[in-house]
């Protein structure tokens, strides 16, 4: 049976447990649901939002070769990503990835992955906006991203 | 061809899309960004750490070495930073 994907990239705000429900509802066969949010931080107050910039069509199809990626790697059940675009303030929601699967290390592996992959090669780039009114640049990439994907591949 | 630039490859070229004629020379990533360089000072100034652009031909991420021949939309970003 083909494992339900959900792959969504959008500007409006998202609800997990409405994901969570999609996946799980009417199923007797799921043991394990793990949720992942990123949200955005102020980093000490500093930011009055983030901007999140994205290649569309590139953004759902990358997102969408990640996810049947993991679903080849783990026996998932069902799986959803949804990644925001545009103005996004402090405290808000960004990202999601919902896993589900019959027991629990596959669901944990498969979302750690995901996010993993999404940071380094799904096409969104982050631009801060700071309280003062300035716009403070482009987040830079980090290393720390590119080693925890390059994980998956040594194993 | 298509070209479209994101993020601070974009602001820097004063771009997002172009259609372009490559020169007959250019058969790879690498030429293309080589190429991208001499393209004036905006161009020199996006480009100045091409190694550090990513490139995706038709929507996939592509290496250095890919030939560009074919590609109908080729795209030229930072690294990423989502998530």
């Amino acid at each position: 049976m083909a494992v339900p994907l959900r792959i969504r990239v959008q500007a409006e705000d998202f609800d997990a447990a409405a994901e969570v429900r999609r996946l799980t509802e009417g199923r007797m066969d799921i043991g394990a649901v793990v949720t992942f949010t990123g949200l955005c931080r102020s980093e000490e107050g500093r930011l009055a939002a983030l901007e999140l910039e994205h290649y569309p069509g590139m953004a759902e199809e990358e997102m969408t070769r990640v996810a049947e990626d993991a679903v080849r790697r783990w026996p998932l059940t069902g799986l959803s990503v949804i990644h925001r675009h545009g103005r996004i303030a402090p405290g808000a929601q960004i990202v999601l990835v919902v896993t589900t699967s019959a027991h629990r290390r596959a669901a944990f592996e498969a979302a750690e992955f995901l996010m993993d992959f999404l940071k380094t090669r799904a096409p969104f780039w982050k631009k801060e906006h700071g309280v003062d009114g300035s716009e403070g640049g482009w987040v830079e990439a980090r290393d720390e991203d590119d080693s925890a994907a390059a994980r998956w591949t040594e194993s | 061809m298509k070209l479209v630039y994101f993020a601070w490859v974009r602001e820097r070229i004063g771009l997002s899309e172009e259609e372009v004629e490559l020169p007959a020379d250019v058969r790879t990533v690498a030429d293309l960004l080589a190429w991208q360089q001499r393209r004036g000072e905006r161009y020199a100034h996006a480009f100045e750490k091409a190694p550090f652009i990513r490139v995706a031909l038709d929507r996939s991420h592509a290496r250095a070495d890919q030939p560009v021949t074919g590609a109908r939309e080729i795209a030229f970003f930072p690294p990423m930073t989502g998530g």
